[in-house]
């Protein structure tokens, strides 16, 4: 298991290689600059500013120095748990040519533990509301049963988060007044528990769509499982339904739900550009998206290294869980 | 300043589609709504719900606002993180609207004129006979960190601006001061084997730590009003210097903790994409005349979600009006909509260096005569703009706004024709050019309508992402181009300015030897009254050449909470925030 996690890691390398430099030609060959406004900057005065950022110098210096800037050079655990990864790995992915005297590390380390909140909540969620579901749907095969939550899911899935927002917004904020509209903590507020109310309705939104998608894979990996000789054994041993059901169906029906969760996770931890604007979220999704209509060069390329080392160190990780929970697939790169 | 008319919200759109669908939902279910609330049933998860918050220890009756009136704090929804909060180093409206809370220039904002000469940091100043040398007294004054303001401040922060590492964008408006444009050149670009200017031969002077001098190259009536821009706002040296020196852009004196200002509020906290508060400052020279406690600023990108936290009593001020909504307030709550004037011209640029059609004044003329402007703005736009029949927007005083151009589709046809181009015959297809947005494109086809209509012209709209039109625009790479301006200042040099040849925000290919001549004496005339014949005069020319087609005024729609007082309508939004007061209810 070692030899596979390590040779996995060891391909991260190339990969990433290949994403910082398809990632650095396309942002800059991308028309316009960071300084480019309606309000033309004098000549001289550009000159001065690509200067600072060093952006004067010929494209591959730029390239080579950033790579030099960015790549690992020590390891601490305790500095990268803080999401400090100047203090944890020697990185520096430098400063963001909009927000004047802040760095993308700063940026990155106080907006990801937002969507890291809101992104595992809303995972936890979908998954407490899509596995029963969909195990409740698997069981009662094309019966109301089956229908009504399968239904439900695919109005989910049709519903786009930027029209359930404003509704949940509308309904549970402005009338009924449950909630607040927006907002992520308690502005002046005293004691932790007040940012909780905050924090529902984001959650919820974010957390139906994967939910129902949950319920239709859940459902859909049960009833293959359902049907095969070991649960029929099992039952003939004389266990009860609800004994099959979760202590040998859904361990192998929950397959297809771990394989979706790994970029699903990894996506949503790294924030939902749309929840974050209805619900005026300071997370990384309005960065990862506003800097690449800002060209704020910097910005964009740590938002897509941070995003494609969450994704590929997910992968990895369910993976792992897949070949522990399933006894016919082996550790084998 | 840029951001007014930009194409940086995005998911703005489909939000604000959103919007209109939710207003139809708004108005069906509300009743359903209503009786859900007093229904048994629903109560339940109510209680629930109240009994949490109780246990969290806060009462779940108070607003945000309410909460805010009692506490003298002003909720302001500000659109999008601040860039910077250096005055020497911003460009937008955000950005202004927390600087000129946190700083103060020599000159302040009066709370209702636009021109009017407010004291701020200079209790006064004296002009010279010849009405270039201004000197101003700096009044006992003190930065939040206790240190004396003085008129060395003033000198230093001046010299900042100058120095080309810093890379002001604004710097050029402190080279009305005399040597201030050769001290930047001679620095900015040393001429090999020659000593840059020395400091000594700008005009800036600080006669001692009370008086400040400042010679301009000429006689200009409107340096103060340029004094209320936030470029010629001071800093502390001793904190720049500490903090990386006179040409950093690290931004380490800005942050909280760091941050030393001299204005009615100090910052307070500062989160990145969620809010910016600042405080009553006790060491402000007229500190016990500020009424607000504090201000909190909340870069709120979608005005769907801002409009909604207005609604929800969390906002005192909003910054902008979903479009959709307006009709909405009009009716229904037209005490909480303002449709404030706002020294702004929206407008097309025609790029006139291809050698077609569009090089020809006379077919510009017509295609301008053929906008109708009252229409546009009455019917699609709905917003309170003014229809522009000139470019320099109404207001300033002692300019007058001339009617260059009216909607006479009669005229313009004749124009058209005697261009070659009979009903449109023979006229190669262009393209008008947006960026991104709902409104522009609305305004597009709109026009593009009126073209067809009124010439025969077939038009296309293409829109690009903001970034890629800029540089299409500066390229001139377009036929015709959406565009926007607000002014600088008070004044209509801040407009005309930008169409001399060669100028970096011309864009249209368009040069004007005469109209250059003009731009450039008119600083020197002296006395306003000849200053503005002479501006009138090159505005007479641009209207009569045409290289941009004027559509409106600007206003700026926002909403406002009634608890707020002494909010008046300002040409620049530029406001004197001591002067703004709470009223608390119930009172």
């Amino acid at each position: 298991m070692f030899k596979f996690i390590l040779i996995r890691l060891l391909q991260l390398i190339p990969v990433l290689l290949v994403i910082i430099t398809l990632t650095f030609a396309m942002v800059r060959s991308a028309p316009g600059g960071p300084f480019s406004s309606e309000r033309k900057i004098p000549e001289h005065i550009l000159e001065q500013l690509n200067e600072h950022y060093g952006l004067n110098d010929p494209l591959h210096v730029q390239y080579f120095n950033y790579l030099k800037k960015i790549a690992p050079k020590k390891l601490d655990i305790g500095a990268l748990l803080k999401f400090d990864l100047k203090e944890g790995l020697g990185t520096d992915l430098g400063p963001s040519t909009r927000y004047e005297g802040r760095t993308v590390n700063e940026l990155i380390a106080e907006s990801f533990p937002v969507s890291f909140v809101l992104g595992s909540f809303a995972i936890l969620l979908a998954l407490v509301i899509g596995i029963p579901a969909g195990t409740i749907a698997a069981l009662n095969k094309n019966s109301a049963m089956d229908y009504g939550p399968m239904s439900m899911a695919m109005f989910g899935i049709c519903l786009p988060s930027f029209v359930l927002g404003p509704i949940f917004a509308l309904i549970f904020g402005l009338w009924l007044d449950w909630f607040p509209v927006s907002g992520w903590r308690a502005i002046g507020g005293f004691h932790w528990t007040e940012n909780i109310p905050y924090r529902v309705l984001p959650v919820v939104t974010l957390s139906l769509y994967y939910a129902a998608g949950i319920a239709r894979l859940t459902r859909g990996g049960m009833l293959e499982v359902l049907n095969q000789d070991y649960i029929r054994t099992a039952r003939a041993k004389g266990l009860s339904t609800t004994m099959v059901t979760i202590k040998h169906a859904l361990r192998a029906g929950l397959m297809p739900v771990i394989s979706y969760l790994g970029p699903v996770m990894a996506g949503v931890l790294s924030g939902s550009f749309i929840i974050e604007m209805i619900f005026q979220i300071p997370g990384l999704g309005r960065h990862f998206i506003n800097a690449a209509l800002n060209r704020d060069y910097t910005l964009v390329l740590g938002t897509v290294l941070f995003y494609a080392v969450l994704i590929i160190m997910l992968n990895l990780l369910v993976d792992v869980i897949m070949v522990l929970l399933n006894p016919k697939l082996k550790f084998d790169s | 300043m840029d951001l007014k008319c930009n194409g940086e919200i995005t998911a703005e759109q489909a939000l604000s589609e959103t919007g209109v669908a939710l207003d139809w939902i708004r108005r069906e279910a509300f009743v359903l709504i209503q009786t859900m609330k007093c229904h048994r049933l629903f109560k339940a998860p109510l209680f629930i719900f109240s009994l949490l918050i109780l246990l969290s220890g806060c009462g779940p009756k108070e607003s945000a606002v309410e909460r805010a009136n009692r506490e003298g704090i002003l909720l302001r929804g500000n659109a999008t993180e601040p860039k910077t909060l250096d005055p020497h180093v911003a460009t937008g409206v955000p950005e202004n609207h927390i600087i000129t809370a946190l700083m103060e220039g020599l000159i302040a904002y009066h709370p209702t004129d636009n021109t009017a000469i407010e004291p701020g940091m200079a209790e006064s100043f004296e002009t010279n006979e010849a009405g270039n040398v201004y000197t101003f007294h700096i009044r006992d004054a003190k930065w939040s960190n206790g240190d004396p303001v003085t008129a060395h401040d003033f000198d230093y922060s001046y010299r900042r601006v100058l120095t080309p590492a810093l890379a002001c964008e604004y710097v050029t408006m402190l080279f009305v001061v005399k040597n201030a444009e050769k001290y930047f050149k001679s620095h900015s670009e040393p001429i090999p084997g020659e000593e840059p200017m020395a400091w000594e031969e700008v005009g800036i002077k600080a006669l001692d730590d009370k008086r400040l001098q400042i010679t301009l190259k000429a006689a200009m009536p409107y340096f103060p009003q340029m004094l209320k821009h936030y470029s010629w706002f001071p800093v502390n040296p001793r904190v720049i210097e500490e903090h990386g020196g006179i040409s950093s852009r690290n931004g380490q004196w800005m942050r909280v903790g760091n941050h030393v200002t001299n204005g009615p509020f100090r910052l307070k906290e500062w989160k990145t994409n969620q809010i910016l508060e600042v405080e009553k400052n006790p060491d402000y020279w007229d500190a016990d005349n500020v009424k607000l406690n504090g201000i909190r600023f909340f870069p709120i990108e979608s005005a769907d979600t801002e409009e909604r936290l207005f609604q929800a009593e969390q906002l005192h001020l909003t910054y902008m009006v979903p479009l959709h909504k307006l009709d909405l307030y009009k009716a229904e709550n037209p005490e909480l909509l303002r449709l404030d004037p706002y020294l702004g011209n929206y407008f097309y640029r025609v790029n006139v260096t291809q050698g077609g059609p569009l090089s020809d004044k006379r077919v510009r003329r017509a295609l301008a005569l053929s906008i109708d402007r009252e229409s546009l703005t009455n019917n699609t736009l709905k917003g309170g703009q003014t229809p522009a029949h000139n470019f320099v927007p109404p207001g300033i005083k002692g300019y007058p706004t001339n009617e260059f151009l009216s909607y006479d589709p009669q005229e313009a046809q004749r124009l058209l024709a005697e261009a070659g181009y009979p009903g449109g015959e023979g006229f190669p297809t262009f393209e008008i050019l947006y960026n991104t947005r709902d409104d522009h494109k609305t305004i597009a086809e709109t026009i593009q309508q009126m073209w067809k209509q009124t010439l025969g012209l077939n038009v296309q709209i293409i829109n690009q992402e903001w970034k890629v039109y800029l540089d299409a625009q500066s390229n001139l790479e377009y036929d015709v181009s959406r565009a926007g301006w607000i002014g600088d200042y008070v004044d209509p040099y801040t407009f005309l300015e930008m169409f001399t040849t060669g100028n970096g925000n011309n864009d249209t290919g368009w040069s004007n030897a005469r109209y250059d001549e003009i731009i450039r004496t008119a600083p020197l005339a002296g006395d306003d009254i000849k200053r503005f014949a002479m501006l009138e005069e090159a505005e007479a020319i641009l209207m009569d050449e045409l290289p941009i087609l004027p559509i409106y005024i600007y206003t700026l729609p926002y909403l406002i909470h009634p608890s707020l007082k002494n909010w008046n309508p300002k040409l620049l939004d530029n406001r004197n925030m001591k002067y703004i007061w709470l009223e608390q209810s119930g009172e």
